[in-house]
């Protein structure tokens, strides 16, 4: 095992080509996944924060709820809309990147979303009497709301971002671990295990942990200089 | 400084049996009042007694659940010109700058003009140096002069503030009242409430006592400080714990 463990590094730092393609792919996939997840999220989450609406209670438990969905259940989902005979069949997306990408979407929003809906909707409070006051419309208002909330959101894209990272289920049954293709950290170390070739396994995990590191100390820095700059 | 804008649109502001009730609570009871330019009105009472309210409802921050309420004549004008400091004002996540940079674009000001009106606006209210901290860092007193020089960049015709000096010490409450005399000097018209008797006496054109919802007595400050018409306003003058 200890063999096996130096055998990783070796790999690891020997800038493995095959290694480095997986790793390249699984962060194309997983940040583009949080960036668009963003994109649709931040903007549900101020909105149900800022309206009151017959159902609201009912959408936020939804919501709530939508941040435990099962990799699996959304691989299957994607997975039957993107097949031949799906109703999305004819666009050919089944076992691409694209695909993966869709299916951690539908992972990573509704946590950026409720997230999001949680800051924001502290900020209101605080903000709400003062842009009123100031006569500031809707629009402006939510893009007050998330501009003067960015740092704070960067938690709930950092959360979004570790599930996108972490998760093997949705990607799995809907890239189809197609190597030098769709092939990922995760489906990679999944792979690899169930194979026994524990090198390229470990290599991997070391190298998928010290990313979720790094992006993590980044953040940490990007909120603490946000906080100094704007209070 | 800016220059001296028409007749305020917004006065004279009128309320007609104005009456706020929330949960079966009467806050604000059948308020017959009209403000006009000229010197500062000053609003006092007893906590509770609903002045906070009234400020709200005299900005048009909340609707009242009876009677009217009329700005220049016009119900239900927008409050371009009117402009409020709320006793705990919430700074906004920027630098002080940033503060007033946003009112003024909130109220239309070309952004050429902005860079200008910022230092001036920070100059007049004493914060010229600390332009480019964070918002929500300045101490107590520098928070309220920010707050403040926020609610002028909306060049208001009538300014409304809400216990402006309940938390500063006495350096920071002159620095207050300061600038509410050379606003006023301007032909801003402002509208304060206050537990400060002294500063009611110092600041006040005309005064309004609120007791309890009612508003009791509403009489230039020489007559109401002089001989105070009703029993709670004597009561409250000669320092009696009114309850």
């Amino acid at each position: 095992m200890s063999g096996d463990n130096v055998s990783a590094l070796q790999l690891v730092l020997s800038g493995d080509p095959e290694l480095f393609a997986i790793v390249w792919l699984s962060l194309e996939v997983s940040l583009s996944a949080v960036f668009l997840a963003a994109v649709i999220g931040v903007p549900i989450g101020a909105a149900i924060a800022l309206n009151r609406f017959p159902g609201r209670e009912t959408t936020i438990v939804i919501l709530n709820a939508l941040m435990g969905l099962p990799p699996v259940v959304v691989g299957l989902a994607i997975y039957l809309l993107l097949s031949r005979s799906g109703p999305l069949g004819e666009f050919g997306l089944l076992f691409t990147p694209e695909a993966m990408v869709i299916a951690q979407i539908l992972l990573v929003a509704p946590i950026i979303a409720a997230l999001a809906r949680q800051t924001i909707e502290d900020l209101w409070m605080e903000y709400h009497d003062e842009l009123a006051a100031m006569n500031v419309g809707p629009f402006a208002r939510i893009a007050t709301l998330i501009w003067d909330a960015r740092f704070s959101l960067v938690t709930a894209l950092l959360a979004g971002f570790g599930r996108a990272a972490a998760e093997v289920g949705s990607i799995l049954i809907v890239g189809g671990n197609i190597k030098g293709f769709t092939r990922t950290m995760t489906t990679a170390i999944a792979l690899e295990t169930s194979k026994g070739d524990l090198v390229l396994a470990i290599g991997l995990g070391m190298v998928l942990i010290a990313i979720v590191v790094i992006i993590n100390a980044l953040a940490w820095g990007v909120r603490r200089a946000g906080e100094h700059y704007a209070g | 400084m800016k220059p001296m804008r028409a007749p305020a649109a917004d006065l004279p502001l009128t309320f007609d049996e104005v009456s706020v009730r929330a949960r079966g609570v009467t806050i604000l009871d059948r308020i017959k009042l009209t403000l006009d330019a000229g010197l500062p009105t000053i609003l006092i009472g007893p906590n509770g007694s609903g002045k906070t309210t009234l400020l709200r409802v005299a900005m048009g921050l909340l609707a009242p659940s009876g009677g009217r309420i009329t700005w220049g004549g016009r119900e239900h004008a927008s409050p371009d010109r009117r402009a409020i400091l709320f006793q705990r004002p919430a700074m906004l996540r920027r630098s002080a700058a940033g503060n007033i940079r946003y009112a003024l674009s909130a109220a239309g000001v070309p952004r050429a003009e902005r860079a200008a009106r910022v230092d001036a606006l920070l100059t007049e209210v004493g914060l010229a140096g600390l332009a480019k901290r964070p918002a929500r860092r300045l101490s107590g007193g520098e928070q309220q002069r920010l707050a403040l020089a926020r609610a002028l960049a909306l060049d208001p015709a009538v300014l409304f503030l809400d216990e402006p000096t309940a938390s500063l010490d006495p350096a920071a409450t002159k620095g207050i009242e300061d600038i509410v005399r050379s606003v006023t000097a301007r032909g801003v018209k402002v509208v304060m409430s206050t537990h400060d008797l002294g500063q009611a006496k110092r600041l006040a054109g005309d005064v309004m006592f609120l007791h309890r919802g009612r508003l009791i007595e509403h009489s230039p400050a020489e007559d109401f400080f002089a001989a105070p018409r009703s029993e709670e306003a004597h009561k409250f003058i000669a320092g009696d714990l009114l309850v």
